[in-house]
């Protein structure tokens, strides 16, 4: 009996002992981590400089409708007639008849503004991030079309798997607080807030 | 007409000819006589902090209401319900992410990789269930983690597994975590949340290859109980180790064991050990001979792991997406392969030096060679611990609880008259003819 009892106790030592060290080593690796500790949270988004407009972004994301969406820099936008963006290559006519547009899912909207001037707006619920409107805009016009993950849609993935399919490396994970890349006017905002 | 238009983009083929430095400028933006406003672009900003907050708060909410049921109530309904709490909120709500299993592979890349950035909420994830664990056992396990969780409730039918399988299985686990870190630590892929069985449930996917997989793996759930959590689960191993330790833990019977075997199919999941009974040891001097020969060993198969697993640093390289490109890169400048794809076209028209890539690609291979030692090593020693535990002739007099592997689920409570004495269901003395009932047999 005594001896068993001895056992025990020499057993609950080594126990301790093994818990202590288990507290200090989940403690050293929280220590580390911390250290590395990003203050903000971090969402994915992808560089529209670095966008090659490949498609994937259409068909990689976890959700069934793309959390990438085209989004227009209205400010950088030459407003024409006839829009690279808008506009398949071979249309015969410049209208908004379905089979002249670039969008498969005609999720750009073109209306009328003043001679000879026509404002281009993406309809998000219908876009679908296959960046085939970027594509054109990039090659014909001034390239005010461009992606970017919409942060209303997005799960923000622990590992995004469109990140994971890019093939020119265009997202990233970035600060919440500024959680686009945007391009024209509201980028230089964005630059400055970045800086200061 | 037309021909106004092949004009029009036959300017605009040279405009794109010219430079994308001077993409921006083709066209002049015009001024509106109108009073027309260029809209802004809007940026709907992620569900944030707040969310995340609960996350946490609700994680620890759930941790300690779990440890308190389980082990001060015992109430299996309680834990039951908590489990379908869990499913709802960290799985359906939550969408199964960031989960603790997941974070091992941030923890990973934040300790090995630099330049990464992790968000508080995922260190909370991955502390909390283990700090608990280190207190109360894997209550973690028992009603908290969304994969558990959906496992648990489907489980209509479980059948036993034979222990030699199940033994046999229950290294997978250290395999799964070593590579998991590895994978993580050279930034190469993340495949635990890759492979994850359940997450397309939790988001509805539409994606039909996901969702096959997700329901082969639910289907095997029906009749394997927690089969993800016993023989894959990565986090399970670290939760195991801190669950051995525990200062607490759920055990069988409230009271004393009255070895009456009810017990002995009370656990899906054969966490349930028998006492050993009528086998004598071996003599003293043939066991200690024994045990220090596998304690010799264990160096041996370290070292031996860690070579054979650093000599394959070239095939797991190639998980890394850059290692991928540099090899394709490298195939096409010697003429090998027929076809560029879309990452050699992207990687050619970027304009990097191929030797940047190469020597980039170097880099992460030589990552895998030190990380193959580390990992050989690592499996040696677990394989090494493993051959012991199963030739030392473990000591028990009654039912335990196996606290490495025991999810604290609390499914074994009524399976003991004593915690039907606790309830007030049956006498004591029913229970202590039990015994005597039982000792005749």
């Amino acid at each position: 009996m005594n001896d068993k009892k001895e056992k025990r106790t020499r057993r609950d030592f080594l126990r301790d002992g093994l818990r202590a060290i288990a507290t200090l080593l989940l403690g050293g690796i929280v220590g580390v981590v911390v250290r590395k500790l990003h203050a903000r949270d971090t969402v994915w988004q992808l560089d529209p400089n670095i966008c090659v407009q490949c498609e994937k972004c259409a068909t990689e994301c976890v959700l069934s409708l793309s959390a990438v969406k085209a989004v227009h820099a209205h400010d950088m936008c030459g407003h024409c007639k006839l829009c690279g963006g808008y506009h398949r290559p071979d249309a015969k006519v410049q209208d908004t008849a379905a089979e002249n547009q670039i969008c498969p899912t005609k999720a750009i909207k073109r209306t009328f503004i003043e001679d000879p001037y026509y404002s281009y707006r993406i309809e998000e619920e219908k876009c679908i991030g296959c960046a085939k409107c970027v594509k054109g805009c990039n090659a014909f016009g001034n390239s005010s079309l461009y992606l970017q993950v919409r942060h209303d849609r997005c799960l923000n993935c622990n590992q995004c798997s469109i990140a994971e399919a890019c093939p020119s490396g265009a997202f990233r994970q970035i600060p919440a607080e500024q959680a686009y890349i945007l391009k024209g006017q509201q980028a230089n905002t964005w630059r400055s807030r970045d800086t200061a | 007409m037309k021909r106004s238009l092949s004009w029009f983009f036959t300017l605009l083929f040279l405009a794109a000819a010219i430079g994308p430095h001077l993409a921006q400028d083709r066209f002049p933006r015009p001024e509106f006589e109108s009073a027309y406003q260029r809209p802004l672009t809007t940026t709907p900003g992620p569900a944030g902090r707040i969310l995340e907050l609960l996350d946490v708060v609700l994680l620890a909410t759930a941790l300690g209401l779990t440890s308190f049921f389980a082990l001060k109530k015992r109430s299996r309904r309680a834990i039951f319900w908590l489990t379908v709490f869990s499913a709802l909120y960290f799985g359906f709500y939550r969408n199964g992410c960031v989960c603790a299993v997941g974070s091992i592979q941030n923890v990973s890349a934040a300790l090995f990789y630099p330049g990464y950035v992790m968000p508080l909420g995922v260190v909370a994830f991955f502390v909390l269930p283990l700090i608990f664990a280190l207190f109360f056992g894997r209550t973690f396990c028992a009603a908290v983690c969304p994969l558990g969780a959906m496992q648990d409730l489907v489980m209509l039918k479980p059948v036993k597994v034979p222990s030699w399988l199940s033994e046999v299985l229950s290294v997978v686990p250290y395999l799964y975590l070593g590579f998991g870190v590895l994978f993580a630590a050279t930034g190469a892929s993340f495949i635990i949340c890759k492979y994850d069985p359940f997450i397309s449930i939790y988001r509805m996917s539409d994606n039909f290859g996901a969702m096959l997989y997700s329901a082969g793996f639910v289907g095997l759930c029906v009749f394997v109980g927690r089969p993800y959590c016993r023989f894959l689960c990565p986090y399970g191993v670290l939760l195991g180790w801190l669950s051995t330790l525990s200062r607490k833990h759920v055990t069988i019977t409230p009271d004393e064991c009255v070895v009456c075997r009810l017990c002995e199919d009370g656990c899906d999941f054969g966490h349930i050990q028998k006492p050993v009974v009528g086998k004598i040891p071996e003599p003293r001097a043939q066991s200690t001979k024994r045990l220090s020969r596998l304690v010799l060993l264990i160096p041996v198969m370290m070292v031996a792991g860690g070579w054979a697993l650093s000599q394959m640093d070239v095939i797991f390289a190639r998980v890394h997406p850059q290692v991928q490109l540099a090899e394709e890169i490298v195939l096409e400048d010697a003429g090998l392969l027929s076809e560029t794809t879309l990452e050699t076209r992207t990687f050619r028209t970027a304009g990097t030096p191929t030797q940047e890539l190469l020597d980039e690609a170097l880099a992460i291979q030589k990552k895998f060679y030190f990380g193959g030692w580390l990992l050989g090593g690592f499996l040696g020693l677990v394989f090494g611990i493993k051959l012991i535990r199963l030739a030392v002739l473990p000591q028990r007099a009654e039912y335990e609880i196996d606290n490495t592997g025991c999810f604290s689920c609390s499914r074994c409570f009524m399976s003991c008259p004593n915690e039907h004495v606790r309830l007030g269901h049956i006498d004591k003395d029913w229970v202590l003819n039990l015994e005597e009932h039982a000792s005749k047999r």
